[in-house]
């Protein structure tokens, strides 16, 4: 067990290592989209709606949160593995090293999650100085839990992509969708019921409903949260029998 | 070393590697030789594990690479025909990665990377981003980090492709240093003159196949030690093969007029190489 975590850190280490050198710059893009997005639907479309009983800007912040905590997540995991995995081949060196296939993992989503975390956590703040919102403990482990689900689904589509464009195609058929679909822009409750059934099943949408919970002080949903550690436990488990399989 | 067993890989259809059989003892430095999709660089990933073979077995050092590979990889090093560094990180961070994957305490991990920093000459640009050096530093710097474990055994995939002369043979020097200093090496390369200067004995792989084996002096000997080149009339060149200078010559003296130029010079493995597989290594 402490090997797999020592072995897991050193794995982080190189993404550590470059995370110092350039962290400016990583925060600024990735508060980018979802300071637009505040703009363009908390502040320009949501102006004057209500939201179950709160103002949109109140409601709609949570769900950003959840977006952020997603597309960092995967992309700061999934990106630079996919470009060391099939450019560089620099991921070959991993490869060879006498560490097990579950440090290697957990070495390369721990980026994802800590870059996921700062993100959503700074974007968080900026909105509770906009408009104050309640947060807890479980509001921090929801996001935990989600920045896990998104870089192991990341690591699992780097490890699967057999090209860059694979990634991308995969981004723009899972990740997009999820970010306009998964309860964070529109309340799930308004949907016809078969729709909603298909908004459960993508993990975003837990993601949201457990953080607006805790932000709006509404009863906390733990089977989503228990849903989410379903994903992350899922996407864990498939990136380890790929990287079992792999062979090139 | 190194033992295969009717080790084989198929791509689909193509086999990249068939049925090889392979014996490489310690304190070797055997050099596999072929042309581009000859099956070096398949062979070279079976054996360092990354690559599953479709059949038969590949034992290292007596641990198989399919069933023991964790055993395996802390026996080799290897560089990579890529230039498989992290090109965010300095000289340095890159050799510490390395050091840390292979489990290298803190004390050992900073005195091994100074020392190897020093051995391939790199002492000074140990801070530099790796984006910044040049071709052959950044080889030289994927040596000192396959080493920096102190494997037994040492693969190198072309490892002075697209180096400049001065570089090849710094770095023919410091391969034969290694093995000097007990390492076990194989390298792939089709630079004939390299497996020439650098390899105690020689493997020709050809279509996946392991076509000949030997030192490049028996090799030779198969073939003849002195070439003849002949220029007839039709402009092509044929090449005849003596076991000595004394043949050659008897046979020179007996060709008709009309063939104009002859050259009588030593055998080299290019000769064999081409005789073996009919044409210019480098093809494809």
């Amino acid at each position: 067990m402490v090997n797999i975590l020592v072995d897991s850190y050193s794995v982080l280490w190189e993404d550590l290592k470059i995370l110092r050198h350039l962290w400016q710059r990583f925060l600024i893009t990735g508060l980018m989209s979802p300071m637009l997005y505040l703009l363009a639907f908390g502040f320009g479309l949501g102006r004057g709606i209500n939201m179950e009983g709160v103002s949109y800007l109140e409601f709609v912040i949570p769900g950003i949160v959840a977006l952020t905590a997603m597309t960092t997540s995967f992309g700061s995991a999934g990106m630079k593995l996919n470009v060391d995995r099939l450019y560089y081949k620099s991921f070959d060196e991993f490869l060879m090293a006498p560490i097990s296939p579950l440090s290697l993992i957990l070495g390369k989503s721990l980026i994802g999650v800590l870059r996921g975390l700062i993100v959503s956590l700074s974007f968080m703040i900026i909105g509770i100085v906009i408009s104050p919102m309640k947060v807890n403990p479980l509001f921090a482990l929801t996001l935990l839990i989600t920045c896990f689900v998104f870089a192991f689904m990341g690591v699992l589509a780097a490890l699967l992509a057999k090209s860059h464009q694979d990634m991308s195609t995969f981004s723009s058929l899972v990740i997009l969708p999820m970010t306009f679909l998964g309860g964070t822009f529109f309340s799930v409750g308004q949907l016809p019921p078969a729709l909603k059934v298909f908004l459960y099943i993508i993990p975003l949408t837990h993601s949201s409903q457990c953080l607006r919970a805790v932000t709006l002080g509404h009863p906390f949903p733990w089977l989503s949260l228990l849903v989410l550690v379903g994903f992350a436990v899922a996407f864990l488990l498939g990136c380890i029998l790929v990287l079992r399989r792999t062979s090139i | 070393m190194i033992t295969t067993e009717k080790l084989t890989k198929v791509y689909g259809e193509v086999k990249a590697v068939e049925d090889l059989n392979l014996a490489i003892g310690s304190g070797e430095i055997f050099g596999f030789l072929g042309p581009n999709g000859a099956g070096k660089t398949t062979t070279i990933r079976m054996l360092t594990t990354l690559t599953k073979p479709t059949s038969g077995h590949a034992l290292i050092n007596g641990f198989d690479v399919l069933r023991q590979p964790h055993q395996v990889k802390k026996l080799i090093g290897v560089v990579q025909q890529h230039l498989s560094l992290d090109r965010e990180l300095s000289v340095r961070e890159n050799m510490e990665l390395h050091a840390r994957l292979h489990h290298l305490k803190l004390s050992e991990r900073r005195q091994r990377i100074t020392e190897l920093l020093e051995y391939v000459e790199l002492t000074e640009q140990a801070n530099q981003v790796v984006e910044q050096l040049s071709g052959g530093m950044k080889r030289r710097l994927m040596i000192a980090r396959a080493l920096i474990h102190r494997p037994k055994l040492l693969f190198l995939d072309e490892p002075t492709v697209g180096l400049d002369a001065q570089t090849r043979r710094r770095l023919w020097e410091l391969i034969r240093r290694m093995n000097l200093d007990g390492t076990t090496v194989l390298l792939t390369t089709h630079y004939i003159e390299e497996a020439e200067a650098l390899c105690g004995r020689v493997g020709i792989i050809h279509q996946g196949h392991l076509i000949a084996l030997g030192s490049p002096l028996e090799l030779r000997q198969r073939l003849g030690l002195v070439t003849l080149e002949t220029l007839s009339n039709n402009r092509d060149t044929n090449y005849h093969y003596f076991p000595d200078r004394t043949a050659a010559t008897s046979y020179a003296q007996g060709l008709p007029p009309e063939v104009k130029t002859i050259i009588v010079r030593e055998s080299n493995l290019e000769d064999v190489f081409v005789e073996l597989t009919g044409r210019k290594v480098g093809d494809d």
